[in-house]
């Protein structure tokens, strides 16, 4: 598989990378991992005239403390965010969902920022990121904005992100002390989610003070399952399944090879209930 | 102690590490692709989208200018030297057989059918510019579906007026191996027992490792075309019967290649082009396809709807088996495209004594990418339906599975078997390898563990899978094929060169692609001549240093190419004689030849083969009349087939919630007769057990209503990797194979053709007391769930479009007055 001939730059800093795809405009495409762009490119699905690759600007990789939250370089790759010990403590939800990406090889290439961006309903960091109440850093031409996550997925493979725009930044308000689980369904290990749920909780005496969930594959887009959260504040853990019941409302899964809309309807109950489950046990 | 003496007494039976491993995982060795020529061109193809079209014009002006493009070429083009793609197998003399040009001039019969060729001086530049080929095509009606396609109502060639290839009937009455199975089901009806079950055989991709790739150089006084093929003797034969050049104009060479499983035992049209276009340019070139390439236009495998009708009297005891099934050829009848649901005919009775037998196959053309053989061709779609029914027959009566099969199946001391299908049985001892099974799976524990369950109503099931199989394999007696209307013969030939300096050169006919053929053939030829491993080298795989093959597929290397060694070796034996007793100055009648060497009874003196090669070499002293030579050369045409069998258990948790499953237990105790070399056997088994379990789990090529192929890449034809599977316990018990010298029986398939009922008899096992009696595979999450949804009567479930098939309403299984039930009802 060939990908038609395009031509490579690797800027060293954010301020390069911004003007080189201002000069380029829509002919240019961002490389960050590569493994999902680059497929794409391989397939002949897209032809940039220009790709950017983002690799060597240091300042987008890494994971810092931020105070209030934790902040991921959007260059950060899979397998740091795995073992950062900030992400672990303050955004444990983050870490078990990006634990189930694809294989070693592709978490140690693939990025936070490029998963965001590219915005695959499969893909299984939406959802976390969206349930953490994430803010994304957008930098372009016109400076810096941040964006609240539920703002910043917009319809399958569509974010906030515009032309000529770079994700830098993904700040997590830090949920320390919350129990987090990552349920994902597949048929084969390296599969993209058939249906994924994260959940984490808070939990006080025994029962959810708090609750926060994202379903991943629903729906164009990662969603929130805000009723499921409401109704799950006060459940203890025997008695989860009402709750979780309500998971599909207001979602529009896809029907492809590996189930139907109502299959998924139904397997996000299910799922739910079980992420609930285990996050409130730690 | 020299060294010497550390060697296995015998190097047959040894878990000998593979020769050729070095090279192959250290990419040290060369694949097709690697090849680079002066002046090499290369190739790529323009495909259809469309799965039935017709061609109204080709615009090429626009590829030909662009940057270092020297040709853009059509079926037109080419079409004084393209050959055709041949089928050898016409299973009837009647078939009807659409004409596969490798590029078609005027109409397209499926999706991917290459429809021109850009010629560039890289392959980038080639894939550019494939890009501005403009294609004028009127699409026309496709029929894509299999029971749609038996209509006739939408026709895959329309000149052909039907889509219908052959109707194959083999009836035990008829050709006197048994009695009659109309007779039997109609009684069986009054007062016995009749399961009825139509099972579906999806359609699969063998999913070689290396795609494929020939390169061919027209330079010289030969055209030589480097392939990635299991078949390079077929191929060449194939070119000469169909492009009007020579047979001896023509050098195949398959160098290494990495796997096939079938897929690469075509002729292909890719290969024919390849060819074509070289000889068109008089310049080396090259064709590597892409992974999405090979998923639309390597031949696929299996697809069939199986309608089985088993009999048996209330105790049990079967009494006749009826088949019938419907086989989607795809596009064209590929290479034995025809003959694969042909091979499952001595099958379906399997292991098991039916007085009473017919098999029926009625085979159509379709919209699709053609089918041909497939790991296993005939037989895992025979095993799978028999072993399927057997547990069925089994829950009819009310008993355990294995206690069904032991009930009816071919007694240890009643070897050598004649079956009601007509084939007889070496050996096999079906009682040995059960016990054996049990012990190794801890059946009645995992029993225990499923009434648990059950009781407590555990929302994670588990279910027990039986696989008693037995295949037929080493293709083929060269009668037998002859009988079957098959264009060639099934003999295999092998050469030995014993070279001056002690060492030996083995050629085998059988064209190795990954399974380890140059150690086991080592092995044997070292037991043989007494010389030690390391000195063996064998060649394969061109058909100028390998002159005379029929190459691999079938288990058949081993059994048919192996024995042809056996005969070579004794036959340099044979010619040694004279000369050792010369050497010696005894007579012929007091030698005895043992580890290499040739010793005169009752004295220690002694010549060494190896000494006798050297001294034949220089010619200096040998008796007259005498040809100064040791070599020789065998070719063997096997009998019988050989009829490996085993036990295989399997255990499947199944998620009642989510209809998931996962394997808890895999036990196989296979019966292979000899072992040559342990090592190579379990690799064999294991990656074969993998592609069985495959299918019934993950694997599925499906197409939407236009005949795109969905499935085309990894990412929706969904291939397991370790990580998906466990360790599996593997076993064997040893019925030496009676039709060949070593005992020998194929292993190559046997993994696969088990493996696959074990595996959906299990999760149907674990999920029967909820009222389901089949999901169709692969068996995912959503089938299992709609199945137990459906049965489970939740009346707002969806239905189980796919789960649950029988013959339709009315039909006599699902008519208690009919005199059966459904078996689920239990
Ligand atoms: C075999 C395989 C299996 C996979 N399985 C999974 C899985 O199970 N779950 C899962 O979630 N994912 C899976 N992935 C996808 C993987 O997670 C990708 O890494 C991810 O989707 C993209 O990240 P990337 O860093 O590789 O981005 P790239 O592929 O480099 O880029 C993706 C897109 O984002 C744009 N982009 C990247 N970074 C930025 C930025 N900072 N600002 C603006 N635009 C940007 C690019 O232009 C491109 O359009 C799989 C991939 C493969 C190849």
């Amino acid at each position: 598989m060939i990908p038609a001939a395009f031509d490579y730059v690797a800027p060293t800093s954010l301020d390069e990378a911004l003007s080189v795809l201002a000069e380029a405009g829509d002919d240019a495409k961002v490389l960050a991992g590569g493994q999902s762009l680059l497929p794409i490119l391989r397939m002949r699905l897209n032809a940039p005239e220009k790709v950017v690759d983002l690799g060597r600007i240091e300042a987008l990789r890494g994971v810092r403390d931020g105070g209030d939250h934790v902040a991921i370089g959007a260059m950060t790759p899979y397998a740091d965010v795995l073992g950062d010990a900030l992400v672990r403590e303050h955004a444990g939800l983050l870490a078990r969902a990006v634990e189930t990406v694809a294989d070693p090889q592709i978490r140690h290439r693939g990025t936070v920022g490029g998963a965001l961006v590219h915005a695959d309903p499969a893909g299984d960091v939406g959802a976390p990121v969206l349930a953490l109440d994430a803010t994304m850093v957008v930098v372009g031409p016109g400076g810096e904005r941040t964006v609240p996550a539920g703002e910043f997925f917009r319809d399958l493979f569509e974010t906030a992100v515009g032309d000529g725009e770079l994700l830098t930044e993904i700040r997590i308000p830090k949920h320390t002390g919350w129990g987090s689980a990552y349920e994902k369904f597949v048929r084969v290990s390296h599969q993209w989610s058939i249906v994924a749920v994260a959940a984490t909780v808070r939990v006080e005496g025994g029962s959810i003070a708090e609750a926060k969930v994202g379903l991943t594959n629903m729906g164009s887009t990662p969603l929130r399952a805000t009723a499921v959260e409401q109704a799950l504040v006060g459940s203890s853990a025997s008695a989860l399944a009402d709750a979780c019941a309500a998971a599909a409302d207001g979602t529009n899964p896809p029907s492809d090879l590996n189930g139907d809309a109502d299959y998924r309807r139904h397997l996000v109950t299910v799922l739910t209930r079980r992420a609930v489950q285990k996050a409130m046990e730690g | 102690m020299t060294a010497v003496d550390d060697r296995p007494t015998t190097e047959i039976g040894t878990a000998r590490r593979r020769k050729e491993d070095a090279r192959l995982v250290t990419g040290r060795t060369r694949w097709t692709d690697n090849i680079q020529l002066p002046g090499m061109l290369h190739l790529a193809m323009v495909r259809s989208p469309f799965a039935h079209a017709r061609i109204n014009g080709i615009d090429t002006s626009e590829a030909k200018a662009a940057p270092n493009v020297i040709a853009v070429m059509t079926g037109q083009d080419i079409a004084d030297i393209q050959g055709v793609n041949i089928t050898a197998w016409p299973i009837t003399t009647d078939q009807v057989n659409p004409t596969h040009l490798p590029m078609p001039l005027e109409r397209v019969a499926h999706t991917g059918e290459v429809v021109a060729v850009v010629v560039a001086r890289s392959a980038a530049a080639a894939r550019d510019a494939a890009e501005l080929v403009d294609v004028d095509y009127e699409e026309l009606p496709a029929v894509l579906d299999l029971k749609a396609a038996a209509t006739d109502e939408v026709l895959a060639h329309p000149d052909l007026g039907t889509n219908k290839s052959a109707h194959w009937q083999l009836d035990s009455a008829a050709q006197g191996s048994g009695g009659d199975v109309e007779e039997a089901i109609a009684k069986a009806r009054e007062g016995g027992i009749v399961i009825e079950r139509e099972y579906r055989q999806q359609r699969l991709i063998p999913a070689f490792m290396e795609p494929r790739s020939t390169v061919v150089d027209p330079t010289g006084e030969q055209v030589v075309m480097w392939t990635a093929t299991q078949a390079p003797h077929v191929l060449r034969f194939c070119i000469a019967a169909t492009t009007g050049l020579p047979e001896s104009k023509i050098r195949v060479i398959a160098p290494d290649v990495g796997g096939g499983f079938g897929g690469k035992l075509q002729s292909t049209p890719e290969e024919f082009i390849t060819l074509a276009v070289a000889r068109k340019l008089g310049k080396p070139c090259k064709y590597t396809e892409t992974r999405s390439e090979t998923m639309v236009s390597a031949h696929h495998g299996r697809d069939q709807w199986q309608k089985l009708t088993l009999s048996a009297e209330k105790d049990g005891t079967v009494t006749g088996l009826k088949v019938e099934l419907l086989a989607d050829l795809g596009a064209y009848a590929a290479l034995v495209g025809g003959g694969v649901p042909v091979l499952g005919a001595w099958m379906f009775n399997a292991i098991y004594k039916f007085p009473a037998y017919q098999f029926n196959t009625t085979n159509y053309y379709t919209n699709k990418t053609w089918v041909d053989a497939y790991r296993g061709a005939g037989r895992p779609e025979a095993t799978y339906a028999i072993e399927r029914l057997m547990d069925e027959l089994a829950a009819e009566v009310g008993v355990d599975p294995l206690e069904i099969r032991e009930k009816n199946w071919i007694r240890h001391d009643e070897f050598p078997f004649t079956t009601v299908a007509g084939m007889t049985y070496d050996s096999g001892n079906y009682e040995a390898a059960t016990a054996r099974a049990k012990e190794l799976f801890g059946y009645d524990e995992l029993r225990a563990e499923q009434k648990r369950r059950r009781e407590s109503g555990d929302p994670v099931q588990l279910g027990i899978g039986v696989s008693t199989f037995t295949e037929m394999c080493g293709l083929a007696p060269s009668r037998v094929l002859g009988s079957l209307n098959y264009g060639a013969g099934g003999w295999e030939s092998a050469s030995i060169r014993m070279l001056a300096t002690g060492t030996v050169e083995v050629v085998t006919g059988a064209s190795a692609h990954g399974q380890g053929h140059e150690t086991a053939w080592s092995q044997i030829v070292a037991d043989r001549l007494g010389v030690p491993f390391e000195n063996v080298e064998v060649l394969h795989g061109d058909t100028q240093i390998a002159p005379k093959g029929m190459d691999t597929y079938g288990s058949r290397s081993l059994v048919v190419g192996g024995e042809a060694l056996v005969r070579a070796a004794d036959k340099v034996i044979e010619k040694a004689k004279p000369l050792a007793a010369h050497m010696l100055e005894a007579s012929v009648d007091d030698l005895e030849f043992a580890a290499g060497r040739f010793t005169v009874k009752g004295t220690d003196k002694g010549v060494g083969l190896t000494d006798i090669a050297l001294s034949i070499w220089t010619g200096h002293d040998y008796p007259e009349g005498l040809e100064p030579s040791l070599d020789a050369d065998a070719t063997f045409d096997p009998v019988n087939f050989s009829f490996p069998h085993g036990t295989h258990l399997c255990a499947m948790e199944v998620d009642t919630e989510t209809g998931a499953t996962r394997m808890r237990k895999y036990v196989c105790v296979d019966d292979i007769g000899v072992i040559i070399n342990p090592l190579i056997v379990e690799g064999q088994v294991h990656g074969g057990l993998v592609q069985g379990i495959a299918q019934a789990l993950w694997e599925g090529a499906e197409y939407d209503e236009q005949g795109t192929l969905v499935s085309g890449s990894f990412v929706d034809y969904t291939l397991p990797t370790t990580a998906d599977t466990i360790s599996f316990v593997t076993d064997h018990t040893t019925s030496p194979s009676t039709s060949n010298s070593l005992g020998t029986k194929g292993v190559g398939e046997a993994g696969t053709i088990a493996s696959t009922p074990a595996v959906v008899n299990a999760i149907v096992d674990a999920v029967r007391h909820l009222g389901i009696d089949d999901v169709q595979m692969p068996c995912t999450p959503e089938r299992v769930w709609k199945a137990i949804q459906s049965a489970g009567g939740t009346q707002d479930a969806a239905p189980a479009a796919d789960a649950q098939s029988h013959f339709g309403d009315g039909a006599p299984n699902q008519d208690p007055a009919a005199g059966t039930t459904d078996g689920a009802a239990q």
